[in-house]
């Protein structure tokens, strides 16, 4: 499997750009890690439920009232961009 | 009087007769770090000012009255930077207070100073900070540890009295050994969560950094506890984490797990962990054989559920809402790509990338699927030698703080340094280091530490039986050479 990885794919996948020497250095190194993990194959799994938290927790519920939180002005405060009190972001549909 | 010097307990003591106000505790923190910290780069920033007004008006009867706390860069705290060491979070300033420090507040603690980290916690030396590496008071050409470095260091130079980390995958338990202090990580869910900055969200847990056992037992008494802002925060009895102190260990079992004792580790390190397991025997305790036989895998179900975890939680650093913002994009997707490229550094590029590659489709079952059920032996592996013993004693690190870029280029080889910590993060148990000795390397100490493991919950136990090591040895009164 480690021989499919293709980091240029995967970053697209994470949205996050790479140079040409990132991909070339990371496609090493991560084919290595990937190697090492896979020994994790030699594993005998069956009939073993995952265990996706150490301390499984089910439906937390908290009452479904208002109370006092951010306020816009607090929200935008880190904002990169803003106007009209909401976020600016690039255009994303064509009119 | 080398007020930094002093362990909380002691501050305390001379905070509540009146010797030392908590102004001038604080005053002599500053004066140290300012001439200090130029060695060792623990601190990133700090509001001296700020924290002032806190301790003029400081209650020293509160359990932590007048006491300066330093904090991990991960952890927010209202109206301070949180740049968890990376270039995407520098124009950042926190908006809330996570609730650790809702809590350290309310016992009367003063946070103070914002500490130096391997960028979103992910790494094993510092190194990986985008502002730089902190050094370890030691030995200024070693690193301190990982992530949490600079929250032991500075605790160990004598520039804080106590300090926040993170532990993940041992980032709080193996700096405290490399720099030679004690470094708790609680059990999963004992401790809030909201307000700590992500990294892998069914392993991350806050924990104290203090120069003896007692102290750590005084701030997870403030830190413990249900919070209705993190559902898996869990709702159990916070007992008072000191009540134990003193008792001896007469009768208790610790579980030696055969699998601890690997090929490569340093033979300094097992020496004193061997001669720590003796002093444990002198003192009472039984020594029990146990074994953890998927421990081998638990390095690469780390690298698979972390990075997966990792992958999704840093998907909020887009140039939106917060952070680094990329500079004229083209369009959205141009300004996710550039902006997250211009901010992470490449650590954290490759942990993106491998959560992102272990979660896509056609690979999922294979790699995140597969690991959270090896995940489940491990967990099986404890809970099976739990039935036979109180805590198990291990070493905390196999090696003792290696060289600046010495690992730098081989991201395997630093990630086989989590070997003996990474467990009891998949594992959701307590876990904490101890000094227990020094190795000479180079004409310079280096401390080493060790490592207990303990039942979920069962914190106060593992502080009784670190104390009772503790107060029987010297170790924790070695100061580094920094003058």
């Amino acid at each position: 499997m480690s021989a499919e990885f293709d980091v240029r794919y995967t970053a697209q996948l994470a949205r996050l750009h790479l140079s040409e020497e990132e991909i070339a250095t990371f496609q090493a190194q991560l084919s290595q890690v990937l190697e090492y993990v896979e020994k994790l194959e030699g594993v005998d799994v069956s009939g073993v439920e995952p265990t996706a938290h150490a301390n499984a927790v089910h439906n937390v519920f908290r009452a479904d009232e208002s109370r006092p939180w951010f306020t816009a002005e607090e929200a935008l405060a880190n904002a990169p961009r803003q106007a009209n009190g909401l976020f600016v972001v690039p255009k994303v549909v064509d009119s | 009087m080398d007020l930094p010097a002093l362990s909380v307990t002691e501050l305390q003591a001379r905070l509540r007769s009146r010797e030392v106000s908590p102004v001038e505790a604080l005053t002599a923190l500053e004066a140290r770090i300012a001439t200090k910290d130029a060695e060792i780069h623990g601190y990133l920033s700090r509001d001296f000012e700020r924290a002032r007004a806190l301790a003029e008006q400081a209650d020293v009867n509160l359990p932590l009255g007048g006491v300066p706390i330093a904090i991990k860069d991960v952890i927010n705290v209202q109206g301070e930077p949180c740049t968890c060491g990376s270039k995407i979070l520098l124009p950042y300033r926190a908006s809330y207070d996570a609730t650790v420090i809702t809590r350290l507040r309310a016992a009367g603690a003063i946070p103070f100073g914002r500490l130096n980290m391997d960028e979103f916690a992910m790494g094993s030396s510092t190194e990986n900070s985008a502002f730089g590496p902190t050094l370890n008071p030691w030995d200024t050409s070693r690193i301190p540890g990982g992530s949490s470095g600079a929250s032991a260091a500075v605790v160990a130079a004598a520039e804080a009295f106590a300090s926040l980390g993170s532990d993940t995958g041992g980032s709080i338990r193996q700096p405290a050994a490399l720099c030679g202090c004690v470094g708790v990580k609680p059990t999963y869910g004992r401790v809030s969560r909201f307000g700590l900055v992500a990294f892998a969200s069914s392993l991350d847990q806050i924990g104290p950094f203090t120069k003896t056992v007692r102290d750590s037992g005084l701030l997870l008494n403030a830190l413990a506890g249900k919070d209705p802002l993190d559902s898996t925060s869990l709702d159990e009895p916070v007992p008072d984490y000191t009540g134990l102190l003193g008792r001896d260990v007469k009768g208790l079992k610790l579980g030696l797990p055969k699998e601890y004792f690997i090929a490569g580790i340093d033979p300094q390190v097992e020496a004193a962990v061997r001669a720590a397991i003796r002093h444990y025997e002198s003192l009472g305790a039984e020594i029990v054989d146990v074994s953890l036989p998927h421990t081998e895998h638990a390095v690469g179900v780390y690298y698979i559920v972390a990075t997966a975890e990792a992958s999704a939680n840093l998907a909020r650093f887009d140039g939106v809402r917060y952070g680094h913002r990329a500079k004229d994009p083209s369009g959205l997707l141009d300004l996710y790509g550039r902006t997250r490229e211009e901010g992470f550094g490449p650590e954290v590029k490759r942990r993106i990338i491998l959560g992102t590659y272990v979660l896509s489709s056609g690979y999922y079952d294979a790699y995140y699927l597969r690991a959270q059920k090896v995940r489940t032996l491990i967990r099986r592996d404890f809970a099976a030698a739990f039935e036979k013993v109180d805590a198990i004693i291990c070493p905390t690190s196999p090696d003792v703080a290696f060289k600046v870029g010495e690992r730098s280029a081989d991201p395997l080889k630093m990630y086989l340094a989590d070997v003996f910590t990474i467990a009891a993060n998949l594992a959701g148990l307590p876990g904490l280091s101890l000094p227990c000795g020094f190795a000479e390397v180079d004409g310079k100490q280096l401390p080493i530490g060790l490592q207990l493991l303990g039942k979920p919950f069962a914190e106060a136990q593992l502080l009784q039986i670190a104390e009772a090591y503790e107060q029987s040895t010297d170790w924790h009164k070695a100061r580094p050479p920094l003058s």
